[in-house]
């Protein structure tokens, strides 16, 4: 699946927005994730997941951080997450599925800070977008 | 995900002991299907689903032989398998998920038909290689 100019346009400038707020919404979308997702806390038995911690506020901006990665990068995400991408693969093995769900909760946070700015159009953007960033941390699973 | 040189020298291989029996075994898989998970029977109200059905048969030589394609052109699956991600894109729209269902039921019939041909290597090869193609036929979806 490739972004069109558009797209990635659109994910260029919504992350101009998220970004000055990047550390909070990475902390929510985590927060939501444990919340919604009971499941995906067995990939943090040494965290506490308690609202406002610090580790998940600490884990919520690397997450970010990532992605930011990924928007500046955006025309060769596969360079730019190549170290995150081993690093899924060999060490912390998430299973996939819980991608799509911490994607799900990126996108719930940003919805509920910019609900003007999340047209549909944006949010099909975006949603590629993670989809392509996930991809690309799973791909060297196998 | 790639394929390894390996994945694609077990998938040759894999094809070449398939040989003429592709099109048997793409029947049979489909039947699997829609056996095993009747909500994929939903993508065919115009068909006769019942055993032996000669419409399942023609559609399972169309599978296998598109398989055979991608095997044969392992190095460029996307350019192989074009028009076919046109016809999903736009027409057929079945839902990413289902290519796994099918995905699994051919590996089924080839291990039913070949036990020996199915090692733990071979077997993810193949896997790989067929989550590959349901990857380039669902690519231009959006």
């Amino acid at each position: 699946m490739t972004l069109t100019q558009a797209e990635k346009a659109a994910v260029v400038t919504i992350w101009a927005k998220v970004a000055t707020q990047a550390d909070a919404i990475g902390a929510e979308s985590l927060d939501r994730l444990f919340f919604s997702y009971p499941p995906t806390k067995t990939y943090f038995p040494h965290f506490d997941l308690s609202q406002g911690s610090a580790q998940l506020r600490g884990h919520g901006s690397k997450v970010m951080n990532a992605i930011g990665e990924a928007v500046k990068n955006i025309d060769n995400i596969r360079g730019a997450l190549a170290k995150l991408s081993e690093l899924h693969a060999y060490v912390l093995r998430v299973d996939p599925v819980n991608f799509k769900l911490l994607s799900h909760c990126i996108l719930c946070s940003v919805a509920a800070r910019y609900p003007n700015d999340f047209t549909p159009e944006v949010h099909a953007a975006w949603d590629k977008f993670l989809s392509s960033v996930s991809s690309v941390l799973t791909e060297k699973y196998r | 995900m790639v394929l390894s040189p390996a994945d694609k020298s077990n998938v040759k291989a894999a094809f070449g002991k398939i040989g003429g029996h592709a099109e048997e075994y793409g029947a049979e898989a489909l039947e699997r299907m829609f056996a095993t998970y009747p909500q994929t029977k939903t993508y065919f109200p115009h068909f006769d689903l019942g055993k032996g059905s000669a419409q399942v048969k023609g559609h399972g030589k169309k599978v296998a032989a598109a398989l055979v394609e991608a095997a044969n052109h392992i190095d460029d699956i996307a350019g192989a398998l074009s028009k076919l991600s046109d016809l999903h894109a736009q027409k057929l729209r079945v839902d990413p998920v289902n290519f796994k269902l099918l995905g699994q039921c051919f590996l089924v019939v080839v291990a039913c038909h070949n036990p020996s041909l199915l090692t733990p290597e071979v077997h993810a090869s193949l896997d790989k290689f067929l989550c590959a193609v349901g990857t380039v036929l669902t690519a231009k979806y959006r």
